[in-house]
This record gives structure tokens, sequence and C-alpha cells, in this order.
């Protein structure tokens, strides 16, 4: 079939006509072989203009389209949906990007801009003469979304994925739900208990009927694609029956083994068998085999077992695996902090007196291992002058990292501010290179510390803390004043940065989904998709993604399930048909595309002795395609022979 | 030399007593500068409008009492004005004025009782009020 084309060059006001030409580039094309139409208008976007495409579509009967405009990444949707409402195949819409790739660029080279204009729309009309029709590819979709991570963020995707009629298996890898806010005191800028806030939320988890808690586990594997992942989830030894638990606290009471607490930061120690904190949920113990008298010393001990009145206590219990098939993966992995021990300069884990700022709030928990006083470590008096550092290891390109944590100075000045609401005479001091207070009522929070609660901030880093006298000596500067500035104080607390939870970049990895040099996890796009991942069928939620505090994080889990809900409102999920395909006639069978392909999407059929690509997973990347020795891997609408025209129109060879 | 830093000295007494002479509120400032970078005779001080804020902040208040600044603000009130935080520095300049006129006048310069029937009548009232008002504190 003879082809017809219609070329349709957009002005975007006068950002492409006022340097490209846009009547001589219209006019030139006219004459191109197989362009039926060729056209200008000055926002081809708008509606007038996207009926101008319809109605030459329609009138001239035309096979192919051509918008020469701004960025596919703008309007490529816009002008396919265009073209199907007017009954062509969408992929036979292309866009000649004229303007980020001609005006913008030369602009101080009309002629330049304007035969390049020309050019680039030939290099699609090239491409368009032998573009398919293709059709979007469906895979069914199984409604149900796998949460991985229980803290703020996990707790909040999960239940909005659930009351939204969707099942969800939530994983947590400790014992109890709750992640980092579980541990918190009061929480800026409102100042409200962060279990009073939080506790119902992980109730409601528990008891949700679309919701499997599963915590003490993690996922081992994750196989498929989006809309059908299998996921292996490996609940780890509790070594006790936990279904039949009824959370008495038997055991952990006569439990003679004990061991610093993860959950009160090492501030005090709990059981061997143990519930991380009392709040926990589900309010049941697990035994810590590597810290348990009966696994370290040949069985000896196994009091637990003699005193449970339901006998749930069961030594030989082994991990369980359970696997699940779910469509959607939402990742709420949560952050950690930068380990006290990398700012030596500060006497980080060597001075007793210098803690981290987790420590300072289990401290001013009132269920915290002090019972909610601030108490120095060394001695357990009350601290009278206590100095709080900002970016401990942040914004320090040079020996730690080069980011901002975000929330380390909105905790600093809650921490100086609930000091001084607990030690009235007290007198705190706040370090600080900038104080960063983005977020509502979060500017008025830190004037009131200053104003209200005495704290003074200084502006400088602190160089170095030693001991001298049984105090921590701090030595900075304050800037503003030039003075050089050493405080002999009870206590230093530090705004330790924040880095991805340590067992997220294996995940990550095992996920296949990317994350930045810091191990965060990356989104699609960092303004325009922030909560989804590159690869499909992902999601983010929480500091998982980057330093947050709880609102952000709960935004962001309730955006990512509220994406997941969307994916799941059809049944079948619709990708690009962008794709490779293999030309089983001349493959080899080298599996050299197995190898290469970052998705996993190119397959082995053993039968045939070829390799396949799986629709439903390949993104289209082409790696294969150029790795492909036989040249039978081809791109769909990209094909060698596509590729092969449009360079030439480009070189004008 | 270092300047150490205690617990008294950010809420000593002296600058107690600045904060109630003139009413405003010292740690207020959070130092964006604009009362000294519009003061129209900053270029005569020696500390400006806002370190001497500062250096009340870190409990230096010798340091501002002996200050030419002090003097020299002409109390046209731009600072004040300005100020994002509603702190008056010229009201502060008062005070620190007022803290230094007294500490110089702690010893009386006029003595009241020895004031003679004649003296008393052959000066004028308003001389006799202003010398006991200004040259004894
Ligand atoms: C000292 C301090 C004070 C703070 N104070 C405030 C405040 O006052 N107000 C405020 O808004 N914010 C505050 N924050 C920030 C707040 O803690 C975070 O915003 C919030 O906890 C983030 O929640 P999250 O769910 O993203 O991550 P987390 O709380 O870290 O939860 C992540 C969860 O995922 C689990 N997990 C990790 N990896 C895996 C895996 N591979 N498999 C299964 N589970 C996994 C973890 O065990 C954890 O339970 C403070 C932070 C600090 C350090
Ligand atoms: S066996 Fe003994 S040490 Fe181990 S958890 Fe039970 S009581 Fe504790
Ligand atoms: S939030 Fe504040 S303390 Fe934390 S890294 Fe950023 S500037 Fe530093
Ligand atoms: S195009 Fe990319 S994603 Fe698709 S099969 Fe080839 S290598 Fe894999
Ligand atoms: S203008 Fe106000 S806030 Fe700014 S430095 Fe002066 S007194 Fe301080």
């Amino acid at each position: 079939m003879e082809e017809r084309i219609g070329v349709f060059v957009c002005h975007c006001g006068t950002n492409i006509a006022g340097v490209v030409d846009v009547k001589r580039v219209a006019e030139e094309l006219a004459d191109y072989p197989g362009v039926a139409y060729s056209t200008d208008y000055t926002y081809m976007c708008s509606d007038p203009g996207q009926n101008l495409v319809k109605d030459a579509i329609k009138k001239h009967n035309l096979t192919g389209v051509i918008v020469a405009a701004c960025s596919p990444t703008l309007h490529e949707a816009t002008f396919r949906r265009a073209g199907m409402t007017a009954g062509m195949n969408q992929y036979q819409v292309e866009i000649a990007n004229i303007r980020e790739q001609c005006s913008w660029v030369h602009q101080g080279d009309k002629e330049a801009a304007t035969s390049k204009a020309i050019r680039t729309i030939k290099v699609m009309i090239e491409k368009a003469r032998l573009d398919e029709a293709l059709e979007p590819i469906s895979v069914p979709m199984t409604p149900r979304a796998l949460v991985v991570g229980g803290g703020i963020a996990g707790i909040q995707a999960a239940l909005d994925v659930a009351n939204a009629g969707h099942e969800v298996i939530l994983v947590e890898k400790s014992a109890s739900i709750g992640g980092h806010m579980a541990q918190l005191s009061e929480t800026f800028p409102t100042l409200d208990c962060s279990q009073c806030i939080m506790t119902p939320k992980m109730v409601e988890v528990a008891q949700h009927p679309k919701i499997r808690l599963m915590t003490y586990s993690e996922v081992d594997d994750v196989s498929g694609y989006v809309g059908n992942f299998k996921v292996k989830i490996r609940k780890k030894a509790a070594y006790v029956n936990r279904d039949v638990c009824t959370g008495c606290g038997l055991c952990v009471e006569k439990c003679p083994a004990k061991t610093p607490s993860e959950f009160d930061e090492q501030l005090a120690d709990r059981k061997a068998i143990y519930t991380p904190f009392p709040q926990a949920v589900p309010n049941k113990p697990v035994l810590d085999a590597e810290h348990c008298t009966y696994f370290l010393k040949d069985g000896k001990c196994g009091i637990c077992a003699k005193v449970c009145p339901l006998d749930c206590i069961d030594y030989e219990q082994k991990d369980e695996f359970i696997e699940e098939e779910v469509g959607a993966i939402i990742v709420a992995t949560g952050y950690d902090l930068y380990p006290i021990e990398n700012l030596g300069e500060y006497g980080g884990g060597k001075y007793a007196d210098v803690i981290t700022s987790l420590q300072f709030e289990r401290m001013l928990s009132a269920s915290g291992p002090t019972g909610g006083e601030v108490l120095r470590p060394s001695d357990g008096e009350v601290p009278s002058e206590v100095v709080f550092l900002t970016c401990c290891g942040s914004r320090d390109t040079e020996n730690h990292l080069p980011y901002c944590s975000k929330i380390c100075c909105m905790y600093l000045t809650k921490h100086a501010m609930l000091y001084r609401h607990k030690v009235h005479d007290g007198q705190a001091y706040v370090f600080y290179m900038d104080v960063r207070t983005g977020g509502k009522g979060y500017e008025e929070f830190y004037t009131r510390a200053a104003e209200e609660d005495d704290v003074l901030y200084i502006r400088g880093k602190v160089s170095k803390i030693f001991e001298e006298d049984g105090r921590v000596m701090v030595w900075g500067v304050d800037t503003l004043s030039g003075r050089k500035i050493e405080i002999a104080a009870d206590m230093a607390v530090l705004g330790l940065a924040t880095v991805p939870n340590e067992a997220a970049a294996k995940l990550a990895s095992m996920l296949k989904i990317h994350t930045d040099e810091w191990g965060f996890l990356s989104e699609a796009h960092p303004k325009l998709r922030p909560v989804e991942s590159l690869t499909p069928g992902f999601y983010l939620a929480g500091s998982a993604q980057g330093p947050k505090d709880i609102p952000e994080s709960v935004a962001q889990a309730s955006a990512a399930a509220s994406k997941v809900a969307a994916l799941f409102a059809e049944t079948e999920y619709h990708r690009e048909p962008v794709i490779a395909v293999i030309d089983e006639d001349t493959c080899a069978g080298c599996r050299v595309c197995i190898s290469v392909c970052p998705y996993d999407a190119a397959e082995f059929d053993d039968e045939k002795k070829v390799a396949r690509i799986k629709e439903a997973i390949c993104e289209g990347c082409g790696a294969c395609i150029a790795a492909c020795p036989s040249g039978s891997a081809q791109q769909k609408n990209l094909t060698d022979e596509q590729l092969y025209k449009m360079v030439s129109a480009a070189l004008e060879v | 030399m270092r300047l150490r830093l205690t617990a008294g000295m950010v809420k000593d007494e002296a600058i107690d007593r600045v904060e109630t002479l003139s009413g405003q509120s010292i740690l207020a400032c959070y130092q964006c500068g604009r009362c000294s970078a519009g003061c129209p005779v900053v270029e005569e001080m020696d500390i400006i409008p806002s370190e001497v804020i500062r250096l009340l902040q870190l409990g230096q208040i010798d340091e501002v009492l002996s200050s030419k600044t002090i003097w020299t603000c002409a109390s046209c009130l731009q600072c004040a004005s300005r100020c994002p935080k509603g702190v008056e520095f010229s009201s502060i300049c008062d005070a620190l004025r007022a803290i230094v006129l007294r500490i110089r006048l702690a010893t009386p310069k006029v003595d009241a009782d020895g004031l003679t029937k004649v003296m008393m009548s052959d000066a004028p009232q308003m001389g006799v009020v202003g010398a006991l008002r200004k040259l004894n504190g």
C-alpha cells in the first residue's frame, strides 16, 4: 500500500516558530515522497490543533502521522490518543522533536535550526513508513499487594490498599510492626505522643480482614512481572508457636538470658525471648537463638518451655517458606542512622555521654529505659547542659555523605525543647549550619524553641569533642560573631545522618529495582513519578526512598497505595508493545540475549533451541538487540531496516 | 581565645535586665542582619547592630557596653521598623545606654542634701531637677 503520511508542524507559540521557519518546513515536506498532507499551526496540542490532526487523518485517509513539536515525553500520548479517536493505530503516530532538539538549542542560527527540523521530520517519516500497527500487550492481573516493611509507611500503604478492597500481605522483618516511629517519644511539630497516634493504626493492620500480617518474616525471592509476581516469603523460626501464644509474657519474665535491646537502642537489656516493646503488634514473643542459653549451651535452661502454660515453645521450629502471588509490590523498608562510630572526631561510640539521636529519643519516651527522664548514660545524673549537633555525617562531601538528611534539624529542635520541658533550668545548645524547617508549622516550632525554651542556636559545625573532668568538651565556633566557642557539657546528642536500612540494598538487588548511589530506592521520575520504581509493578513508600519525616512518609505511602488501587482497577494490565522480538528461524540459540537482558525477559526454549522474549516483562531497552550476533532480535517499530533508513535520512545519503 | 559558654551566660542577670528595660526578647533575633543593613549610621559603629544582639545572646554584655555603637545609634527606628522578628534594636540601645549611665552614675555627682538655699533660689528650678536626674543615677 502506498503510504499517506501527514506532517503537522507546531509553532509552540514562539518557542519553535521564533527560531525555526515553520512555514518553510511545512512547505518543503509537502513535496517529500509519501507525504499526503503537510501543515503548520500555532499550538498543535490545543483542542483546535488536535482537531486539525484528527480531521486531516480522516480527510486524507492517512497511514502515518508525524507531529513535529516538543519532546515525546510531553505530548506523545496526547497525539497518539488523538490519532486513535480518528481511527488510526496509535503506534503509527510519531513525534519529531523540533523544540528541545532544534529551536531551543540552536537559537542563534535560524537557518541551521530550520534545516535540522526538516531533516528530523524526514527521519521520522522514514520510521513511520515501516511502522506496524501494534496493540498494547495485555497481561492478567492478580489484585493482591505485597508490602515490604512495617514502619509507618508500610502500615499506611497496607491499610489504604486494603481499604480500597484488595488483599494485602504485609511482611516485616522484626518481631513487631511499627518501625522507627514506635521508638519516638513525641513528634514534631505538634508534640503528640508517637505511640498514641500510631498504636491504633498498628491494631487496625492486625485486625483488618484483608491484611495478612507476617512479622519476623522476610522476602526471599521474587519472580514474574507486574500483575503476576511470585514471591517466596521466609517466616523465620521464632521458636514460639505464635498462633497459639496469647502473649502472657511468663516466658519473658522468667528467661535468665539478657542482651542489649535493639528497640531501646542499647540503653537497656531485653531477654533472649522477647516482645520488642509493650505495645508490639503482634504482642507475642520471639526467641532469639543467638542469645538463648538453651541454644548456646546445648539444651541447658529450657525455662521458657517449662513455664509456658500453652506449650508454645518449640526449640525444633524451622524457618517456614510461603509462596504467594501478588500483582504489585510496595517497598517501605525505611531508614537507619549513620553509624555513630563513623564520627570519631566526636568520640562517637567511645564516650558514653555522646549519644545518638534515637538513644535520646528513647530517653525522652515515657516507656523508655529511663522512664522518660533525661539521664547521663555515664552516671545516671540529670545533665544541666546538653549540646545537640546537626549534620553529623550529612552535608559532608569529603568525609561522609553529601546529602541533607532533612529530618535532623527538626528532631534536634524537638529534642532541645523536650529536654528543657523536663529539665527546667537546663541549657540546650544547638550547633547548626542552616536550620532547615521546610514543613507546615515547622518554622514556628523552631522559633518557639529559641524564644520560649531559650535554646541557644550557635552557627557552626563542631570540630571536636573530647572528655575532660567527666564532662564532654565541645569545641566549635560561632561564625555569626566570629567567636571560638567551648562548652563543657554533660551530654552531647548527635543528629546522625539518615541512611537506607541495611537490609534494603540486598532486597533492592533481589527485586531488581534501582537505587541511588547511597542505596535509597530510585523513583521513576524525580518530579512526576515520585512514588513508583522504574520497574513496573514496584512502588516506593517512606524513608526507603530518601530521608523523610512522618507526614511525608504517610503521604507517599497513601500515594503508592492509590497507584496500586488504580492498577488493580483493571483486570488486565496493558503494556507498551514496543519491545524486542526474536526471529525463531534465524536465532542460533547462542543465548547472548539472555545474558545481557537486565530484566530477565529473554528465556530459552529448550525444545526449539531458540531464545524467546517474554512479552509481559520486556521493557524494550534494546540491550539484546544490540548484542544479538545474528540480528535475530529486533525491536518492534524500530527494526534494523527502519534504523538504517532513519540514519540515511539524517545524513541525507 | 576560646569563649567558654555556660548555662548562666545565655540568660544571665545582665541580659535579663536588658530585656526588661527594652521590652525586647534577645533570643528572638535570628541574625538576618537587616537592622545593620538599613541603619543610616552603621558606618560610624564599631560593632554592627545585629552583632551587638549576637554578643548579647552569647552573654557578652561587657563588650557591648563598652562599644561606640550604643552612643552612635540615632534612634531613628529604621532597624525596628524593618526587623522581621519584631525586635527593636533601637530600644535595646536605649536600654544599654541606660545601663551604662547608671553604672557611671553609681556615685551621685550632686549632693542633694548639701544644696544651699541660695543655690536653690538662684538656679532655675528646671536646672536643679535636671541635674539631679541626669547626674545622679
Ligand atoms: C531521632 C529521630 C526523631 C524523629 N522524630 C520525628 C518527629 O518528631 N516527627 C516526624 O515526623 N518524624 C520524626 N522522625 C522521622 C521518622 O522516624 C520517620 O519519618 C519514619 O519512621 C519513617 O517511616 P518508614 O516507615 O519510612 O521507615 P521505618 O520506620 O524505618 O520502618 C521501616 C520498617 O521496615 C522494616 N524492614 C526493613 N527492611 C526490611 C526487609 N528487607 N524486609 C521486611 N521488613 C523490612 C523495618 O524493620 C521497619 O520496621 C524522627 C527520626 C529520628 C531518627
Ligand atoms: S530457653 Fe532459657 S534462655 Fe532461652 S529463651 Fe527460654 S528461658 Fe530464655
Ligand atoms: S536536616 Fe538539618 S541537620 Fe539534618 S542534614 Fe539537613 S541541614 Fe543538617
Ligand atoms: S529489549 Fe531489553 S528488556 Fe527486552 S528482552 Fe531485550 S534486553 Fe530484555
Ligand atoms: S533585623 Fe531583627 S532579626 Fe534581623 S538581625 Fe536585626 S534584630 Fe535580628
